[in-house]
């Protein structure tokens, strides 16, 4: 096989559409979620059930949707209905995963989308919560899909927007939030993290190609856990970039 | 019940349940009366200053774009908005008509953060930005056409979204489990675009519903505006598929491709050069002037928006529609 060249985004969604389980269901946001979301149905999870906010549910995913209630996120869909009934599964128990962005991430996997600097006469206002805070919230697992650089890796976030692990161990259940939920895994344009099961701080679990650890230390703005063994992540296979540039996003609106 | 945590945002639309059901009783009609009018009048007789408004379902899915664009044309001010939003709130944002947001999301999607958005919050002309999130908002306006004062929660919890609210985290007296509670959110107007009414109001909703229902049943005053006007005949043939009966309905006002540049489900898609349009423009405030002076300010109303982005584009809109199998 012929080396392929990639970007760094198209990496990261292969990458993340390799964390999707066949047959669960997933909240998924606007963007590279959806990206991700595509790829994996198909390829790897062909009976992912997405779950789309404003009330898709059950999509199949032949062209990509552009915005989380355009109508190809119910294009030969099981349902659509409103944010209440999306919204409410969440929270009933019913959602498995969720795939979330954010402006910032902590060590902690809390997420920021509001505003950089302070709340009320803030640096930069963002555009807000969406569904962002609800989906940390409900989904049992979460997945943030981030570009990797020490802006956005930070050691607090500047306003905390979708809960991650709080302020660690126990801080979830402590503010009321359901047993069991929180966030499994980070994608970002360098490596794959998720959490220290103790400390519930993030640790880097496999890096992309071509990565080393100290770029991803020199990248990441708080103390990331490196473990005894780091793996490695798979370029994207031939076909993986065939469906993406040819299928998925043939006329480049993401990548 | 003991109130655990507080958030320290402004309930910025107080409410009285029993207020609201006098004005159920006494403001709206339960006759079958015309309620067809144009975008000016409907506009006119229920926007005022400082009224609190809130528009479903967004920006570029089956929003009121033509209703929006009204709005901004009369000049209104001091506007408190419900603000889940992408093109038609940055429009009033850019408008400077806005002064206290209730905000769960204003951006222009994988466009990114709006730059009208930016301006108007750090520069303080909107004055004050109570979050929420989208589950909670329209959990509020479900609160609110259920009427009762509040929902219960697991949403925001934990988080500087409820400190940054105004929601309140108490002991659930039955489980003991630490919940938000949503106050309930009675909207002053609300504006919702449909596929098809009646003369009524009575309205029936393609694809998704977004938060049309619980809007429809939160607001003191709602103007429709449809894609199709149909007989009341159509409406009483097929009952199940009314979403929002007439009597919740103030005025109807026909409004075809209302959405655009967004789409209507199995009628229209997005328009994504106009999309971009406003997406490039809006990056400067002169830029943003310059965009609602030509597609609002120096145009009379909606007939006059669709001439000037003309047929041939409007029917390339319905050439990407999804359709039905």
């Amino acid at each position: 096989m012929t080396e392929q060249t990639y970007s760094k985004t198209e990496l990261m969604i292969c990458v993340a559409a390799r964390l999707f389980e066949d047959g669960a269901t997933c909240f998924i946001g606007t963007g590279i979620p959806m990206l991700a979301a595509m790829l994996a149905s198909k390829t790897t999870a062909p009976n992912l059930v997405p779950v789309f906010e404003f009330g898709g549910t059950g999509a199949i995913l032949e062209e990509l949707p552009r915005a989380v209630g355009e109508a190809r996120t119910f294009h030969k869909g099981i349902s659509a209905l409103g944010i209440c009934d999306t919204m409410e599964t969440a929270q009933r128990g019913f959602i498995d995963y969720g795939f979330l962005g954010g402006a910032q991430i902590d060590p902690y996997g809390n997420l920021n989308s509001v505003t950089i600097g302070d709340h009320d006469h803030p640096k930069a206002r963002l555009p807000g919560s969406g569904g962002g805070n609800d989906v940390g919230s409900h989904c049992w697992q979460t997945i943030a899909i981030m570009q990797h650089d020490a802006r956005r890796f930070v050691p607090k976030v500047d306003f905390l927007t979708t809960p991650g692990f709080l302020t660690g161990p126990g801080a979830r259940d402590a503010a009321g939030l359901p047993p069991g939920t929180g966030p499994i895994a980070v994608v970002s344009t360098l490596a794959l993290m998720d959490y220290d099961p103790d400390t519930c701080r993030m640790r880097l679990k496999s890096l992309h190609p071509g990565v080393t650890v100290d770029e991803v230390k020199a990248n990441t703005g708080f103390e990331l856990i490196i473990p005894a063994q780091v793996g490695q992540n798979d370029p994207p296979s031939a076909e993986e970039l065939r469906l993406l540039r040819e299928e998925i996003d043939p006329t480049k609106f993401y990548i | 019940m003991q109130i655990l945590e507080s958030g320290i945002g402004e309930l910025i639309q107080p409410f009285d349940l029993d207020e609201f059901r006098e004005w159920n009783r006494t403001k709206k009609s339960r006759k079958l009366t015309d309620k067809l009018m144009s975008e000016q009048e409907a506009i006119r007789e229920f926007v005022y200053n400082g009224c609190y408004i809130g528009t479903e379902l967004y920006g570029t899915v089956r929003c009121p774009m033509s209703l929006a664009r009204e709005v901004v044309r009369q000049g209104f001010k001091d506007l408190r908005v419900c603000g889940q939003g992408v093109l038609e709130l940055d429009l009033w944002l850019a408008a400077g008509i806005v002064k206290k947001l209730d905000i769960t999301y204003i951006g222009l999607e994988v466009y990114g953060i709006p730059p009208s958005l930016r301006r108007a919050v750090e520069s303080g002309q909107v004055e004050t930005c109570v979050e929420w999130s989208n589950a909670s908002i329209s959990w509020r306006m479900k609160a609110a056409a259920m009427g009762v004062p509040f929902l219960p929660t697991r949403s925001m919890l934990g988080t500087d979204m409820l400190k940054y609210s105004a929601a309140k985290v108490v002991e659930d007296p039955f489980t003991g489990i630490k919940v938000a509670l949503l106050p309930a959110l009675i909207l002053d107007v609300a504006l919702i675009h449909v596929h098809r009414a009646d003369k009524h109001g009575n309205c029936q909703i393609e694809g998704i519903s977004g938060f049309a229902l619980e809007m429809a049943r939160a607001c003191k005053r709602l103007v429709i505006s449809a894609e199709e006007i149909i007989p009341t005949e159509e409406i009483r043939k097929y009952p199940d598929r009314t979403m929002i009966p007439y009597y919740l309905v103030d005025a109807v006002v026909h409004a075809p491709y209302g959405s655009h540049p967004g789409e209507m489900a199995y009628l229209y898609g997005r328009d994504e050069p106009g999309i971009k349009e406003w997406v490039e423009m809006s990056k400067t405030a002169e830029g943003a002037r310059e965009y609602l002076d030509k597609y609002v300010y120096g145009l009379k109303n909606h007939a006059a928006y669709l001439d000037l982005i003309g047929k041939q584009r409007l029917q390339e809109c319905v050439e990407l529609r999804e359709k039905r199998i």
